[in-house]
């Protein structure tokens, strides 16, 4: 039996993410493992006191202090968290999945779906996580780090969960865009969906060979294609197709450069998670 | 590495604010250790302070503990005061380039990982031990000043520093203990010693240069051993330093990736007129306190001790000397471990003989390295002999009188071995011995010795030995180290 890994952090996604899970358990006739993570940011400081000084027994005071300051938010997030979980379980049970198992762990959200992915089939992730509200425009924190380290398909959740009817592969002929195609093809998860396969930019002979052969693998798989190659910047030909052609869910390969390149050129993936309304469904 | 680890954005950016206050603060802490110990390695303050700039700069980027704070430190000084005084400054630079080579090897080869065979009781002697050092370096500063303003001064100093913080944590209280030394002492026009008076403090950034000795092998043997001691010392104190912000600050760090950062660190001080460094246990607890979590605070600290130092070059050679001993023995009394002292009452005893042992040893040679080695050395000792009484011989009698059965659980090693020769009696008459070793284990040659030799003493008194039970380690060891089983036993453990 296949599981999916939901993770989930209380934010205005919550819901949504519990919606899409919902949707892709059914599917896939899988169980639900539903993660939250505490992440107590130690990056970041919570004691912070510029006076200089050294006391007696200076080191072993600080810990003290800190740790005193650290175990009453941590306190405070457990309840927190409790009610996020029992949230999520409920949830769920009302869009009919009751094999729910809820993991709850401290850490990094990051270091922890790496540890927990294992064995699962599909990790579902919100758009954008607890501060989504200030800070609009902005990508999760996590979500591309999550992404990044993710072996096995990411589906981003996105603000309000729509029933998929129609698909889109945005495919670049890349190692990453072929391994989503044999995903579809292979998987329930999108089986008897519309399927529709958009490549932007004439590429060279062998790019227009390989969106071919990827029109043929859904082809076989039983889907109904409408393959598409369209002229003009990858970011927005795409964001206007969804719209256009009124998409439910769009899949594609993620970060297909280095971390440096990107910081120069800027991120097709990045920009597609942030400009389209839709739910994405990421290969690395 | 790759270059994009270089660059978490969590060991560099997620706490900025916090950071370079931090920082700021740090750097203020940085240089009156950097300048009193460069006095009294008897070089130039400069020496010491740009080793705290390359130093702190260099770690900030490569070392394995962000939020660590390294730089030119009174450990390190302890070790090189003889070989400025025989062969002068240009020695030292290639000293600290070559102690800088061992700790590259030392990182690449892991000894980070050994780290744990410094016991926490030597880990509290050594940060004693540097106290105590820290303290005693400021004593000869009360001899060259007049005894009744200097009093006062540090006095009033130390009395800022820990009275200021009660009404505002806002800013740094040594800050405020050295503005208003050096106000009152030039305005009181007061006979005291300046950073001025000590030497060429830095008036630029600092620029490559080779250092000016014969390179060849007789140099190499002067400073091997200094740069040796300077190794042991730097990655003690810097993995221990490492230990404290990771508990501090919840988070895991790097230690062999740290003994690479201080080698690199240290190699490149060399080059560029600095002294050998490594991490700060003072400065760095002082870092966390401030609310530093990222290496953004250690390399604001270099920089800005760095500015500080060059643009505000002439305020700093007026700070009074008493100014400096009066942050420094702040530093003392921060590093001391005030709770060693209550713990000996309730400690083992072995533990507080551990302390006390590399506490004394590091104030008679004036070299934290030999203070650990005693201290490491000793709880080894203490250990091995505890663990040496974890084993027990018992026996029955069979047959009638003709056979004993022996029993032999337990460690059986060097420690150990003649306590368990001593358990058999090789008096009484038996035609059968079966010793049972199935709850035994043998650590060593020695254990594995003893046990021949019990073999060999009961066959020469004509009794047949029947060895049972030896696990699959056991046999191994005996099988390979052991002479009993082999032929000409008697002969060749005469040889012994």
């Amino acid at each position: 039996m296949s599981k999916i890994l939901a993770c989930t952090d209380g934010s205005v996604y919550a819901v949504s993410i519990y919606d899409h899970t919902a949707w892709a358990a059914e599917r896939l006739g899988a169980s639900v493992d539903v993660l939250h993570v505490l992440d107590h940011h130690r990056e970041t400081a919570s004691v912070s006191d510029l006076s200089g000084n050294l006391g007696m027994d200076a080191s072993a005071e600080l810990m003290a202090r800190i740790a005193e300051v650290e175990a009453a938010r941590g306190k405070v997030q457990i309840e927190k968290a409790k009610v996020i979980l029992s949230d999520a379980k409920k949830r769920l049970a009302e869009d009919g999945v009751n094999e729910v198992n809820v993991i709850q762990r401290h850490g990094s959200l990051v270091s922890t779906v790496e540890e927990f992915e294992d064995g699962a089939d599909l990790v579902i992730i919100g758009k954008r996580g607890e501060s989504a509200d200030f800070d609009k425009g902005h990508l999760g924190n996590n979500l591309e780090r999550v992404i990044r380290i993710s072996k096995i398909p990411v589906l981003v959740a996105s603000r309000a969960f729509k029933p998929v009817e129609k698909f889109l592969i945005a495919f670049d002929g890349g190692a990453s865009a072929r391994k989503a195609v044999d995903y579809v093809a292979n998987s329930s998860l999108l089986m008897g969906l519309e399927c529709h396969v958009l490549m932007v930019g004439r590429g060279d002979s062998s790019a227009d060979q390989k969106f071919a052969s990827a029109r043929e693998v859904l082809a076989v798989a039983g889907f109904k294609v409408k393959g598409e190659i369209l002229d003009g910047d990858a970011d927005e030909v795409i964001a206007d197709y969804v719209i256009k052609q009124e998409i439910g869910l769009l899949v594609m390969g993620a970060y297909g450069h280095s971390k440096i390149r990107r910081m120069i050129v800027g991120s097709t993936t990045s920009e597609m998670v942030r400009t389209c309304q839709v739910p994405v469904l990421m290969f690395r | 590495m790759t270059f994009s680890s270089f660059f978490r954005r969590d060991e560099w950016i997620s706490n900025p604010v916090k950071d370079l206050l931090a920082g700021t603060v740090v750097a203020l802490a940085l240089i009156p250790e950097a300048i009193a110990f460069s006095i009294i390695a008897g070089v130039d303050p400069k020496v010491g302070l740009y080793a705290s700039f390359v130093i702190a700069v260099v770690t900030a980027f490569i070392g394995g503990r962000p939020a660590m704070i390294s730089a030119a430190t009174g450990a390190m000084v302890l070790v090189i005061v003889k070989l400025v005084k025989d062969h002068g400054v240009e020695y030292l630079l290639a000293a600290t380039v070559l102690t800088g080579v061992i700790q590259m090897f030392a990182g690449a080869f892991k000894l980070g990982d050994h780290m744990r065979f410094v016991s926490k009781s030597v880990i509290t002697g050594f940060v004693n031990a540097l106290a105590i050092v820290i303290f005693m370096a400021q004593l000869p500063e009360f001899g060259l000043n007049p005894m009744q303003y200097m009093l006062p001064m540090v006095a009033g100093g130390l009395a800022i520093i820990y009275i200021l913080p009660r009404f505002t944590k806002a800013v740094p209280s040594p800050l405020i203990a050295i503005l208003v030394l050096t106000g009152i002492a030039y305005f009181l026009k007061m006979p005291l010693q300046t950073v001025g008076d000590k030497g060429e403090l830095p008036s630029s950034w600092p620029s490559f240069l080779m250092p000016d000795i014969p390179w060849n092998w007789e140099t190499l043997w002067i400073i091997l051993p200094y740069s040796i001691s300077l190794a042991v010392v730097g990655l003690a104190e810097s993995l221990m330093t490492a230990s404290i912000v990771d508990e501090l600050t919840d988070t895991d760090s790097n230690k062999n990736q740290e003994c690479g950062g201080q080698g690199v660190a240290n190699i490149i001080t060399g080059f560029f007129g600095g002294m050998a460094g490594c991490a700060m246990i003072g400065q760095s607890v002082i870092n966390v306190k401030s609310g530093a979590r990222t290496r953004l605070s250690t390399l604001w600290a270099g920089i800005f001790l760095l500015i500080l130092v060059v643009v505000l070059g002439d305020f700093v050679a007026m700070i009074p000397m008493a100014a400096l001993v009066a942050v420094m023995i702040m530093v003392s009394i921060g590093t001391f471990s005030w709770a060693s002292l209550k713990n000996m009452k309730t400690y083992p005893r072995t533990s507080t003989a551990v302390m006390l042992a590399t506490v004394a040893t590091t104030l008679y040679t004036h070299n934290l390295a030999y203070g650990v080695g005693a201290g490491v050395l000793l709880s080894g000792i203490f250990f091995a002999s505890k663990v040496a009484k974890l084993f027990s011989v018992t026996s029955r009698m069979e047959r009638d009188g003709e056979m004993r059965t022996y029993l032999v659980s337990g460690q059986i090693f060097f420690a150990s071995s003649a306590a368990f020769i001593d358990s058999f009696d090789f008096r009484e008459v038996l035609t059968k011995v079966r010793i049972d070793m199935s709850r035994a284990h043998f650590w060593d040659i020695s254990g594995v010795g003893a046990l021949d030799k019990v073999v060999l003493k009961f066959r020469r008194e004509g009794t047949e030995v029947e060895l049972i039970g030896l696990n699959e380690a056991n046999s191994t060891l005996v099988d390979r180290l052991g002479v009993h089983n082999k032929e000409g036993a008697e002969d060749l453990l005469s040889d012994h």
